[in-house]
């Protein structure tokens, strides 16, 4: 076959990847070219959260399984890319009591982020593995107490984390440009999951366990890898998020985010990639929106007290009416394309 | 040192325990629904305490019955609102869903009154304490420990000797064959949120006793408890909640006497390890229920 025709079968073959990079590169372009400093910061957030909703794709979207420990692997990224990124003057500014095999340790700032992403893989594929047969309720709950573990740990285990205290000095390492880069790597990776036999496997098992394992998928391994890399994708971004946001403290990385995170997927629609990256661009809008209008109104004192906590309101209300009347997300748990032969069977959404 | 005032204060805490595991799992056995907005009936019964208190001249006793019935109201509302027309849908759909009615309630608290601690009015005998066996004993605690044998008791009966005992316990034993022998889904699975929020309401009186002030975030730390009870117990019967809270209270109180100080921190950690532990190698819990794992449809 010719080049050309190869690579206008491999687009329209692809055309969902091809659809959803453009959208996104759009963004970060109009954004770094055009932007003021808020909408800057605001979407390079946006891009560290599309990481971690891609991430929880991956898992949820794929093994209908709801996982809450999610954002416990991003503050395991977050701590830990930290650990090894931070220069020892302002380790022993911030981590006195930082153990001594850590404390002289500086690598450059890739090199941290994927230290942190695998320490939460590792962490996520050690304690992870006994979880993955269980579904339903007691997926929910044993994935809410693995979330609640780790925040215990996060908070008490002062030497590495400073713990309930803020963590202060990180250096300013992320900014539009690279979490773009790292953002659409995330698609790539979670539309690659999807598409592999993997994706397929998991997929076939959440739909009918039985039927999968008839045809020898074990759903415990597929699961397990889905969750590993899921867990890494969220370190990852937690890591990215550090660098960004440079202090930061374990509540960060519990209820609130999850929720929000947890929004953007469920808006999106859990079972497609597209789904995630329409949620996360839907809901950061909608939430950065309200957040301004928030504090307009705080600051000009339009009511005599101050209006805080409307737009979690508003955001949980929309979030309660997109259950009940799109339970499958926006996008409804398709892929956009412009091929009219995608197979909408193997695309079906949770 | 095991004495008798550690023994009370501990059996206490389990009987708070097994009330706010117990309201949490009525609601799971007949809907499979792990309600996280559970913890938010807790916050209501206790703000509607301090609304209550500006209008000094009501007895305490008044206020607690409004802050009760106002946790039960609550339930019966979100109930109604937001998990009735999900209930057909998937079980994710349902637990995020009461994830979001969480969010939802948390912040209108902080929308509406405020993000800071809010006093509660307390009856005096919360402050007494009695001597018994030449132990200090405070009389909060003695409270808790009968009302809710008292509760229990009287709960028992309705489940046992009322028609509507009856359709619940069948609701919860086979849903599909209660509904096809006519009773009402929607009744049955109403009247559970009701006496979820019920317990929850009268937990909170004792909850928001202890530190005598109510925060919008106060339900997070009863709802781990409720989780933890639950599965401790076993999930699908209601004796297994009444056990598993009873069990975690003692367990909890012996691991604050015998833990080192350095892993006290450590305790929740550690009750959450036993709870994915028994969902892993003893899903049933403590109480074996015969019944078939079914959701609603």
């Amino acid at each position: 076959m010719k080049f050309p025709t190869r690579l206008s079968k491999w687009f329209s073959s692809n055309s969902t990847l091809v659809l959803l990079v453009a959208t996104l590169v759009v963004i970060s372009l109009v954004t770094g070219l055009f932007a003021g400093t808020l909408l800057n910061r605001i979407i390079t957030v946006l891009f560290v959260n599309l990481i971690l909703v891609v991430g929880l794709q991956i898992f949820m979207g794929n093994s209908g399984v709801l996982s809450f420990a999610h954002i416990g692997f991003m503050g395991i990224g977050a701590y830990a890319s930290v650990l090894f990124s931070l220069t020892p003057q302002a380790k022993a500014a911030t981590l006195p009591d930082l153990y001594p095999f850590l404390a002289h340790v500086h690598l450059p700032f890739l090199v941290s982020l994927l230290i942190g992403g695998l320490i939460a893989a590792l962490v996520a594929a050690v304690f992870g593995y006994p979880l993955m047969r269980l579904s339903e309720a007691a997926g929910a709950i044993t994935m809410f107490a693995f979330l609640v573990i780790i925040h215990v740990v996060l908070v008490h285990w002062s030497t590495v984390t400073n713990g309930p205290r803020t963590l202060f000095g990180v250096d300013h390492f992320t900014f539009l440009w690279n979490s773009t880069v790292f953002g659409l790597l995330a698609v790539f990776i979670g539309y690659w999951f999807k598409e592999s036999n993997l994706g397929l496997m998991l997929r076939a098992s959440r739909d009918d366990r039985h039927a999968a394992a008839s045809v020898g998928v074990n759903m415990i391994v597929v699961r397990w890898i889905a969750f590993t890399i899921s867990a890494f994708l969220a370190g990852f971004a937690g890591g990215l998020w550090a660098h960004f946001i440079t202090s930061f403290s374990p509540n960060s990385f519990y209820l609130t985010t999850t929720f929000t995170i947890l929004t953007m997927l469920v808006v999106g629609g859990p079972g497609s990639i597209s789904g995630a990256v329409f949620g996360t661009v839907v809901v950061t809008l909608v939430y950065e929106g309200l957040r301004g209008i928030e504090s307009y109104v705080n600051l000009s004192n339009l009511f005599p007290v101050a209006l805080v906590g409307f737009t979690e309101v508003f955001m949980s209300a929309s979030l309660i009416i997109i259950l009940i009347l799109r339970p499958s997300g926006i996008m409804g748990g398709k892929e956009i394309t412009w091929s009219k032969k995608q197979d909408d069977k193997l695309n079906e959404g949770a | 040192m095991i004495t008798l005032d550690f023994l009370i204060s501990a059996i206490s805490l389990g009987s708070l325990y097994a009330l706010i595991a117990l309201g949490l799992v009525i609601v799971y056995g007949i809907l499979k629904l792990v309600n996280f907005a559970y913890g938010e009936l807790i916050m209501i019964a206790g703000y509607t305490l301090f609304v209550l208190s500006g209008f000094s001249s009501l007895a305490w006793l008044i206020m607690a019955i409004v802050a009760v019935i106002a946790a039960m109201a609550t339930s019966y509302m979100t109930e109604l609102v937001a998990f009735r027309p999900v209930r057909t849908k998937s079980l994710t759909a349902m637990l995020i869903t009461s994830f979001a009615v969480s969010t939802l309630l948390q912040n209108a608290a902080v929308l509406i009154i405020s993000p800071r601690a809010r006093p509660v009015p307390l009856p005096e005998v919360f402050d007494q304490s009695v001597h018994i066996f030449g132990a200090d004993v405070p009389v909060r605690n003695i409270l808790i420990i009968v009302s809710t044998v008292l509760l229990l008791a009287l709960f028992t009966l309705l489940l046992r000797k009322t028609v509507l005992g009856m359709a619940l316990r069948a609701a919860s034993d086979n849903f599909r064959m209660t509904r096809m022998l006519g009773v009402s889904a929607n009744l049955v699975i109403s009247v559970a949120f009701v006496i979820s929020g019920f317990f929850a309401g009268v937990a909170s009186l004792f909850w928001v006793g202890r530190a005598a002030s109510v925060t919008p975030t106060i339900g997070g730390a009863p709802l781990l408890i409720a989780f933890v009870a639950t599965v401790i117990g076993g999930m699908r019967s209601l004796e297994g909640a009444v056990v598993g809270g009873y069990v975690y209270g003692i367990v909890y109180s012996l691991l604050s006497l015998l833990l080192p100080q350095y892993l006290l921190d450590y305790r929740e950690a550690f009750m959450f390890l036993i709870v994915i532990l028994i969902l892993l190698f003893r899903p049933e819990g403590l109480i074996r229920a015969n019944v078939t794992p079914e959701r609603v449809g």
